[in-house]
């Protein structure tokens, strides 16, 4: 088809060549790459569900045209970690019962990774704001907000590693 | 506490070694990492794509639909309308152990003739992409004729009214007599009357319903899929004529579920799909379908008239509730039933007279929503205890405590409360825990609102529930579980693996849960009405107890000491204080094992088995047992404005036994917050049976910007019929807060909304009102 364009995206440190056609969007490339870890939950960016990391920052990827994006580097939630080594972020929401059925955390965890590179030390506050694109239906907030402050201090004390 | 007593059972071991603590769950990892999968992020080879068409119209007549265009574009496997499946019905029943269900209500499984409400399926289009599909859909030709629509419960129970079920639109009735009403109004000092409420509401999961269908080699139609209830395989079967164990559904981990995965979704699009092409078929509901493709949360209108002495003691109940039950009927005579039977709330009503009715309409139907009509018997009953202490000029709380229902009471129906009843200490540790109450602050008023509860856990006694479950011990003295029961998100499955490491010695890592697949673990039943832990919670005990038992009986023949001496835990069978008598689990099944002692059991639960209530009195049992609490809420009130902030949100809940203390104070903080939206901002607008608010930028959830941190409240009376004592949260944790928080702004602002969402509008006209 004339409309399609052959780009190469750097998902997660490996560099992918994909044809694309110029209405698909960031989500649809990802997860029809089987990037299954970046969630579908409303395709307009209501609900941050599909949100990715391009170029360190959050996007919704429903919203964003792949073909805006050639060359450029994009981070899903798999991407966080090293190996079998949990981020700080997966690692506390893992453990502090900020999961619940799980499907938005993907898109919440993303979302916290880019204000913590903003503003590693955020007050409730500054969470509040920086994760209001991102719907959860399950938790109320209060153990991700728990874990977030709880990642910010490992990461502080030089806890992320790289 | 006003009944300390407790099953003795229950206190024979309280130092648990996995039971009760905040445990990691065996779900997390997967999830924080996004290598869990879900029922969409599965593909097949030649995997075809699937769409629905719906109707644009609430109530039409189908005068033609043509899909030849849509057929013959390339790539396009198949279009299914009505005339592909004639005779064929859906079940909209709830789908019991037994086998039984209603015969007269089920639904076209596509329009036929007659459009019911928005959003009803008109035909099913399976193509090589999703593009296509979605171009096929657009293809499809088809006229409707506009009829004309009911969409208000009271009206389409009018002589005249257009019929959208049975002959007159009343889908179900129930009653409830107990004692003299008249003689109990006639001893009353203080009549109070209002009317409340509620709206209809959406379960907004995030992940919306989706599905893959295949059939094997085996003449076998699989469906993995997301899904509350993966016994709905029968029902499938059913309406597409083929034998119970031609179907299968494998069930993923729920992307959240909360009542909107209980009924059939995807599943019968995807499985005739998947016959017709003999090829894989994925059905992703979009956001937009997700909202028109499942039934919503009731809105209820219900009268209160109560008799209090002057002293506060209620004499005397009545209580007259309406319901939309929408176009089909689903759940819509049990959530009704629940909503009666709630009526009172915690308290002792010695006289009591409800009549409740749910009338069809053209709106969208209704059916389960977490709380199941009796999270909106709460919003009226604590919203009148406020009503009637204002008139009686007592302490909120202490007319509540007045009131409150003890141990050996007979509820609503007649039977007797059997376990704890801690309303009291729970309403008052919420209350305490606002601490300091925050000042006003010019035309910002701040208030507080208390609501407490009584919510069934487990499901109506004579729908004879059963659960079943799979425990054993493999060779290297590992745990595997095996459960049909769904996890919708609350950790229904790490749950049982805690029970089943604490009864054999294990640690939940040690633990392997295989969940949700009709084939291949046992059936379970249903994740809903809160009866996951009741349930499978005790299959899995009684399994794992028959595997504890015969190793116990081996062991003391060993040590020939006597069984009750003996222990299991941290990967050894032992005899407390005795190094000798003391062996690691691998190298004692190895013995079993070369002797062939069963190391694995097949257990059934059974709940509490009845007979229906009486038609007339409704009198009887009605529930295996109830889960009681309270939520206290502080919230700021802009008295210029209506805008409502909550400060502080407080559950407390006797929840018998927590097993995971980190998962139920999860859901007393969930449901702090999807309380809260039910009581302040969302609401499904439905004009003239049109949708109007199908998205999440139109549907107003709270978010992040909304909360804040909420406080759990766990309290353990170890009275529950649950495994180790245990009750139901997962419902009861949100039957309180949208009362609690009305209550807080009624406080605030000293005059009551009546009709939830309370919008800021409507706070605005209330204190306008009020001024006049």
């Amino acid at each position: 088809m004339a409309n399609e364009k052959s780009i190469t995206l750097e998902i997660n440190g490996r560099r992918r060549e994909t044809t694309i056609t110029a209405n698909q969007t960031l989500l649809e490339v990802l997860r029809g790459l089987e990037y299954f870890d970046v969630k579908s939950g409303c395709e307009k960016g209501d609900c941050g569900a599909c949100a990715v990391l391009v170029d360190g920052i959050a996007v919704d990827s429903c919203l964003t045209f792949a073909a805006t994006l050639d060359d450029r580097s994009i981070t899903t939630v798999s991407g966080l970690g090293k190996g079998e080594q949990l981020h700080p972020l997966q690692k506390a929401f893992t453990e502090m019962g900020s999961i619940q059925c799980g499907y938005c955390t993907p898109g919440l965890i993303i979302a916290a990774k880019s204000i913590l590179d903003e503003n590693p030390d955020p007050t409730d506050d500054d969470l509040r704001l920086g994760l209001s694109g991102n719907l959860c239906r399950c938790t109320g907030y209060t153990r991700v907000f728990d874990a977030i402050q709880s990642a910010a201090k490992v990461m502080r004390d030089g806890g992320e590693q790289g | 506490m006003n009944d300390p007593t407790t099953e003795p059972a229950a206190q024979a071991n309280l130092q648990y070694r996995q039971v009760g603590k905040p445990l990691t769950r065996t779900d997390a990892r997967g999830k924080s990492t996004g290598e869990l999968r879900y029922a969409g992020d599965h593909v097949m080879p030649g995997m075809l794509h699937a769409k629905v068409l719906r109707s644009p119209l609430a109530s039409a007549r189908l005068k033609r639909l043509d899909a030849t265009k849509a057929r013959n574009l390339p790539g396009v496997a198949a279009v299914l309308t009505a005339a592909e499946l004639p005779g064929r019905l859906a079940p909209t029943d709830l789908p019991g152990q037994t086998g039984r269900k209603r015969t007269d209500t089920d639904q076209q499984i596509l329009v036929k003739e007659t459009v019911r409400y928005h959003g009803e399926p008109l035909a099913l289009v399976a193509a090589e992409t999703v593009a296509i599909a979605e171009k096929a859909i657009a293809l499809i030709e088809f006229e409707l004729e506009e009829l004309p629509v009911v969409s208000d419960p009271f009206e389409a129970m009018k002589p005249g009214a257009p019929v959208v079920q049975g002959s007159n639109n009343v889908v179900a009735e129930h009653k409830i007599r107990k004692g003299d009403v008249e003689k109990g109004f006639a001893e009353a000092a203080t009549i109070v009357e209002n009317i409340y409420q509620t709206q209809f509401i959406e379960h907004a999961f995030l992940e919306p319903e989706v599905g893959l269908a295949w059939v094997d080699e085996f003449e076998v139609t699989n469906i993995r899929m997301s899904t509350q209830v993966i016994e709905h395989f029968r029902y499938v079967a059913d309406a597409l004529d083929l034998p119970h164990n031609k179907v299968r559904v494998i069930g993923s981990l729920v992307g959240g579920g909360f009542g909107g995965k209980e009924d059939v979704t995807v599943e019968i699009y995807l499985a005739l799909l998947a016959r017709h092409t003999m090829r894989p078929v994925r059905l992703a509901y979009t956001r937009e379908d997700s909202f028109f493709g499942h039934g919503k949360r009731h809105p209820f209108h219900i009268k209160h008239r109560t008799g209090f002495t002057k002293d506060g003691k209620i004499t005397a109940l009545e209580v007259s509730i309406t319901t939309d039950a929408g176009a089909y009927v689903f759940l819509s005579p049990y959530v009704l039933l629940y909503n009666a039977v709630a009526a009172p709330g915690p308290y002792r009503v010695d006289n009591l007279k409800i009549d409740a009715v749910a009338a069809a309409t053209n709106n969208m139907f209704t059916s389960a929503f977490r709380g199941f009509g009796s999270a909106q018997a709460c919003v009226a009953y604590e919203a009148q205890m406020d009503e009637a202490a204002k008139i009686l000029g007592l302490d909120r709380l202490e007319l509540r405590r007045r009131n409150f229902i003890a141990t050996g009471d007979t509820m609503s129906t007649g039977f007797p409360i059997e376990s704890a009843t801690w309303t009291e200490d729970c309403m008052d540790q919420a209350w305490t825990a606002l601490g300091e109450k925050t000042p006003d602050h010019g035309a910002i008023k701040v208030g507080r609102g208390v609501a407490a509860y009584q919510q069934s856990y487990g499901r109506m006694t004579w729908v004879h529930d059963t659960s079943e479950a799979w425990v054993g011990m493999e060779m290297d003295g590992t745990v595997v579980v095996r459960s049909g029961i769904t996890d919708i998100g609350a950790g229904q499955t790490s749950a049982l693996g805690q029970i089943a490491a604490e009864l054999l010695g294990v640690g939940l890592d040690n633990v392997t849960i295989y969940n949700s697949d009709s084939a291949t673990t046992p059936l379970a039943g249903t994740t809903t009405a809160t009866r996951g832990l009741l349930m499978s919670g005790n299959s899995v005990r009684l399994a794992a107890e028959a595997v504890r038992a015969r190793f116990v009986e081996r062991a003391a023949k060993e040590w020939k000491v006597p069984p009750e001496t003996i222990d299991l835990g941290e990967r050894r069978i032992f005899v407390a204080d005795q190094p000798d008598y003391s062996m690691d689990l691998k190298d004692f099944v190895a013995i079993c094992a070369s002797e062939g002692i069963l190391r694995s059991e097949l257990a059934m639960y059974r709940a509490p088995f009845t007979e229906p209530i009486d038609r007339e009195t409704g009198q009887g049992r009605v529930f295996p047992d109830f889960t009681f609490g309270a939520q206290a809420v502080e919230v700021a009130v802009d008295t210029g404005t209506g805008e409502v902030e909550v400060l502080k949100s407080v559950g407390a809940h006797d929840i018998g036994q927590a097993i995971n203390p980190a998962a139920v104070a999860g859901q007393i903080e969930g449901s702090s917050h999807m309380g809260q939206g039910y009581a302040l901002s969302e609401e499904l607008v439905y004009e003239n049976g049109q949708l109007m608010s199908p998205s999440f930028s139109e549907y107003l959830m709270p978010t992040s910007m909304d909360v804040p941190r909420y406080q759990a409240i766990i309290l353990e009376s170890r009275s529950g019929m649950g495994p180790f004592g245990a009750k139901g949260i997962g419902e009861p944790a949100l039957t309180p807060v949208a009362p609690a928080v009305a209550n807080a702004v009624a406080d605030a602002v000293g005059v009551r909304v009546f009709d939830l969402p309370i919008t800021p509008e409507k706070i605005v006209k209330a204190l306008r009102c009020k001024k006049l």
